[in-house]
């Protein structure tokens, strides 16, 4: 067995003296696992790095086998990453959300593109938590958990959505939320793409997506706790609002 | 020989070979130099041995090792200069030390954060850390960890925990001493390009 493909290195871990295990989600194979021969050594590890854009050249003697990489870099993007708080935990957040989320050896092309534009936003800290949000509202999407904002689930209008309803996901407009105000969840307009997508809509935009990645996808894949990472984004996000 | 000997070296051997570094070919080649040399070598190295297995030990206050509650590094009152230069592992500190540059005192986390190994700031000595900066009247804590995502991700935790409280430094990212452009990969020759200086 053997191809050749691209991905983003979502994490590295030591096998033995100076092999690596990495976990890559790839374009065309989803997230998938090899070990890297060497992948601890001078020459591999700096390229090893979370968010790493590699071309890989997978190899097993059968399909599920762990097999091995050959892998050769395309982007570093560990020193954008390192040029901030921001961007540094924005990194982690996206690498362990893909681990958390995704099934071994299953593709997921848009959402690999999508997390691909992501990274390359690492270093402008101005458009990347919007552009975070968006990539947390697709990846939703793209596990079977989208949030439905296209009108109001009660009057079927598209005028003046204001909430999201915590049971369905989809949009609740100001005038029919009447008493359930309380228990809806915020839907600012920056999820709708308009307006300015000031700090604060963002903020309460995440607010939604983390309602429903905890209490939706999290429960779907085992009941596992979000990773802190996310939690430590939000922190990093909350010192500039 | 009888069986019984030839399966304590056979045992022996298999002890070396879990050494880093070491496999079995090798460690078949040390263990037969040891008994060739048994009285030069074998004999003292398994008193040292035995020594050290009585008496290593992590110091209470750094994490450092040695042989005493309190590591030499910490009794030292030279050092008690108001620097702190905070770790990842004993090696990192030793490797430190042979540099001799530094002469303040040092903490070792014992790790990084990292959510794959589910390792959290409970699991490094960051409340410790935060105790000494107040307790030891430290006026400069230095994060010498290593220039990788988790170890920076690490070194921002530490920054928000002391925010505030103590002047915060990291070292210096670019070429080594001795490098060749040609061999660096990008990110290194990316963030020595930043952190330029005026000749």
């Amino acid at each position: 067995m053997e191809w050749r493909d691209h991905g983003i290195l979502l994490s590295a871990r030591r096998h033995g003296e100076s092999s690596a295990i990495i976990d890559v989600f790839t374009e065309e194979h989803g997230r998938h696992a090899g070990v890297v021969r060497g992948g601890a050594s001078r020459r591999l590890a700096p390229i090893l790095q979370p968010g790493a854009q590699l071309d890989l050249l997978w190899r097993a003697r059968l399909e599920e086998h762990l097999g091995s990489y050959q892998a050769e870099p395309l982007r570093s993007r560990a020193v954008a990453a390192m040029s901030g708080r921001l961007a540094l935990s924005g990194l982690n957040a996206v690498t362990a959300l893909l681990g958390f989320c995704l099934p071994e050896r299953e593709p997921h092309p848009a959402l690999y593109a999508s997390s691909e534009r992501l990274l390359d936003l690492l270093e402008q800290e101005e458009l990347w938590p919007l552009a975070y949000l968006r990539w947390e509202m697709e990846l939703l999407e793209e596990m079977g958990f989208g949030l439905d904002l296209l009108a109001c689930a009660v009057s079927g209008r598209n005028e003046e959505l204001a909430y999201v309803s915590p049971r369905t996901g989809r949009a609740v407009s100001r005038q029919e939320a009447g008493p359930w105000v309380a228990r809806l969840l915020p839907l600012p307009p920056v999820m709708l793409g308009k307006g300015e997508a000031p700090d604060h809509e963002i903020a309460e935009g995440l607010k939604t997506t983390g309602y429903f990645l905890e209490t939706r996808l999290a429960p779907a894949l085992g009941n596992r706790p979000l990773p802190e990472a996310r939690g430590r984004f939000l922190d990093a996000f909350s010192r500039r609002l | 020989m009888s069986d019984n000997s030839i399966s304590d070296i056979e045992n022996l051997i298999g002890l070396m070979a879990k050494l880093p570094g070491m496999g079995p070919r090798s460690a078949r080649r040390a263990v037969l130099h040891l008994i060739r040399k048994r009285g030069l070598l074998l004999t003292p190295l398994a008193d040292c041995m035995s020594e050290v297995a009585a008496t290593a030990r992590e110091c209470l206050n750094c994490g450092n090792v040695g042989t005493s509650d309190i590591c030499s590094l910490c009794n030292d009152e030279d050092r008690a200069n108001g620097e702190l230069c905070v770790v990842e592992t004993v090696s990192d500190l030793w490797a430190m030390e042979r540099a001799a540059v530094f002469k303040g005192r040092y903490h070792v986390l014992g790790g990084t954060l990292s959510a794959l190994d589910a390792v959290g700031p409970e699991d490094l000595h960051i409340p410790r850390l935060v105790d000494r900066v107040t307790s030891e009247g430290i006026r400069e804590v230095i994060l010498a960890l290593n220039a990788t995502i988790d170890g920076q991700t690490t070194a921002h935790y530490i920054a928000d925990q002391l925010e505030g409280q103590v002047r915060l430094t990291s070292l210096a990212q670019g070429v080594p001493i001795g490098g060749e452009l040609d061999y660096l990969d990008e990110g290194t020759i990316t963030a020595a390009l930043r952190a330029r200086k005026d000749l």
